[in-house]
């Protein structure tokens, strides 16, 4: 059966036979940037179509159809114009922090990746701290907001920032907390171990209501950890016309654009490894037979369709609610997301304790 | 008392954003019926809305006859000056005075196709048009008499 395992066994066997062990790592560090590099861009084509499409076919149009079959270039056409546009420094912009900000927003964006298991033994550090590891460091992308929108020396982009950073603070709490349900029934922090624990079925479908409940607040907290509709007010295109990335153009604004898109793919890929097993195909408790013939399905396609269902979801959510004021939105995290998902662990604990999981 | 109200609004917020995305993942699912047109491959066979608003016509039936009395309301009802009305006196075979329209002068420039004037009409003489290629090279162009040469008040329109 096609693994992915396999071929990275085999790669690493020769370069450890052909170079010396400090060279052979060297090499591998190479190796995984340049796979990382390349999911980033793939992913940002991608998502950038997909979004297109599902926002015209939601809105009963056609969406992009002239570029390639079925408009499925576009994206790759709007890569090209924004490498050739020039990336203006403003005059009274900071321009060692301006230019320093859309680089941190991508290296965020780029070290979360590190734990997350894309298929059967296939993740670039299994590490057994993976949760905590990335919900330290997606908080950092903060500061990458922050920097941007101070240093571009604009009002809208400075309220843009401020909104961001008071809003991914916020929702940072119940992210945690709708995170922490699960790692109260694993009692394992490692994803690694989190995808193992799910041999007999997904959490969602295990952990009963808390954990359907931790799954919707984990969706909604996301969607406005990322700045995505309905929680766009970082970037609110009719009052702050841009927001925090006002100033930029060009590549560095493509950066931005890029960020936002891989947050998102990071976010599910995170959810999708909490709740709904990873690249763990679709088990059923003790039915060896039907267990068997969902292992024939590779795991990456598991990994990817599920991330992807959850994409889509968010993207749906985009295209049908409107956006928040900043008082609905801090109202709806500390009145209700809060104290429910707190309650909610609570109970979960209770679960975990009692084994009324399966 | 509070607690019920709490959880009621966390269900009806919950109801009605499921009812809305039942209904965006109907459209989602039902894309044949595209409401976008795909304006220059289809120029030819054009399937525009009955009341589109394109620019203000004035109809005129086979005997080149209009039903423009020259009241001016549809001058006085726009907002922008879009329509100047020029009289001229015409003399009734009893030898009457009667008031009629000499020009009808229409700044396409001006018009933001609001359709004010069409509603003022007190007796439909003028529509709104389905046309929007308007694109001239010059802006004289714009500036349109609506009364066709030679046409007169349709007999019985007051």
């Amino acid at each position: 059966m096609f693994s992915l395992e396999s071929i990275t066994t085999l790669v690493q066997d020769w370069l450890n036979k052909t170079f010396p062990p400090n060279l052979a790592l060297f090499f591998e560090f190479v190796i995984i940037g340049v796979l990382a590099i390349a999911l980033f861009a793939g992913l940002g084509l991608v998502l950038v179509i997909m979004e297109r499409k599902v926002a015209a076919w939601i809105q009963i149009r056609l969406g992009p159809n002239r570029v390639g079959p079925k408009g499925m270039f576009q994206s790759l056409a709007d890569t090209v114009k924004l490498i050739m546009k020039e990336g203006l420094t403003p005059d009274g912009a900071d321009k060692f922090l301006f230019n320093l900000a859309p680089y941190i927003v991508m290296m965020v964006a780029m070290l979360v990746l590190a734990p997350i298991g894309f298929a059967k033994g296939f993740h670039i550090w299994d590490i057994n701290i993976g949760v905590l590891y990335v919900s330290a460091i997606s908080s950092v992308s903060v500061i990458g907001i922050l920097m941007a929108g101070w240093a571009s020396n604009n009002k809208y982009s400075l309220l843009g920032a401020m909104r961001s950073g008071a809003q991914m603070v916020s929702y940072e709490l119940s992210v945690g907390l709708s995170v922490l349900s699960i790692i109260v029934l694993t009692g394992s922090l490692g994803l690694n171990d989190i995808v193992l624990s799910q041999q007999d079925g997904w959490w969602i479908f295990k952990g009963h209501i808390p954990a359907i409940i931790s799954f919707v607040i984990f969706i909604i907290a996301v969607t406005a950890e990322t700045n995505r509709a309905p929680f766009d007010l970082a970037e609110a295109e009719s009052e702050l016309t841009a927001g925090f990335h006002t100033e930029y153009s060009g590549m560095k604004f493509a950066l931005f654009f890029l960020a936002e898109y891989i947050n998102i793919f990071i976010v599910c890929a995170i959810g999708a490894t909490l709740f709904l097993g990873g690249w763990m195909p679709f088990h059923i408790g003790h039915w060896e037979a039907f267990n068997h013939v969902m292992d024939y399905i590779p795991s990456f396609l598991w990994f990817f369709g599920k991330t992807f269902f959850l994409i889509f979801l968010i993207m749906w959510f985009r295209w049908t609610f409107p956006r928040l004021r900043v008082d609905q939105l801090l109202n709806l995290e500390w009145k209700y997301l809060l104290p429910i998902s707190m309650f909610n662990l609570i109970l979960m604990t209770l679960v975990s304790i009692k084994g009324w999981h399966f | 008392m509070f607690i019920k109200e709490y959880f009621k609004d966390i269900y009806s917020a919950i109801r009605s954003l499921l009812v809305g995305m039942r209904r965006t993942g109907y459209y989602f699912t039902h894309h044949k019926e595209i409401i976008t047109q795909q304006y220059p491959d289809n120029r030819l066979e054009l399937n525009l809305p009955e009341r589109f608003r394109g620019e203000v016509v004035m109809t005129h039936d086979e005997a080149n006859e209009h039903a423009c009395t020259g009241c001016s309301a549809c001058e006085l009802a726009c907002p922008n000056g879009t329509i100047k009305i020029i009289n001229k006196f015409d003399i009734s075979p009893e030898g009457k005075k009667k008031k009629a329209i000499d020009t009808f002068v229409y700044h396409l420039e001006l018009c933001t196709m609001c359709g004010l004037c069409v509603e003022a009409c007190p007796t439909d003489a003028i529509k709104m048009a389905n046309t929007f290629e308007h694109s001239v090279y010059t802006r004289g162009q714009l500036t349109k008499q609506l009364n066709k040469p030679d046409s007169k008040l349709r007999a019985g329109v007051e």
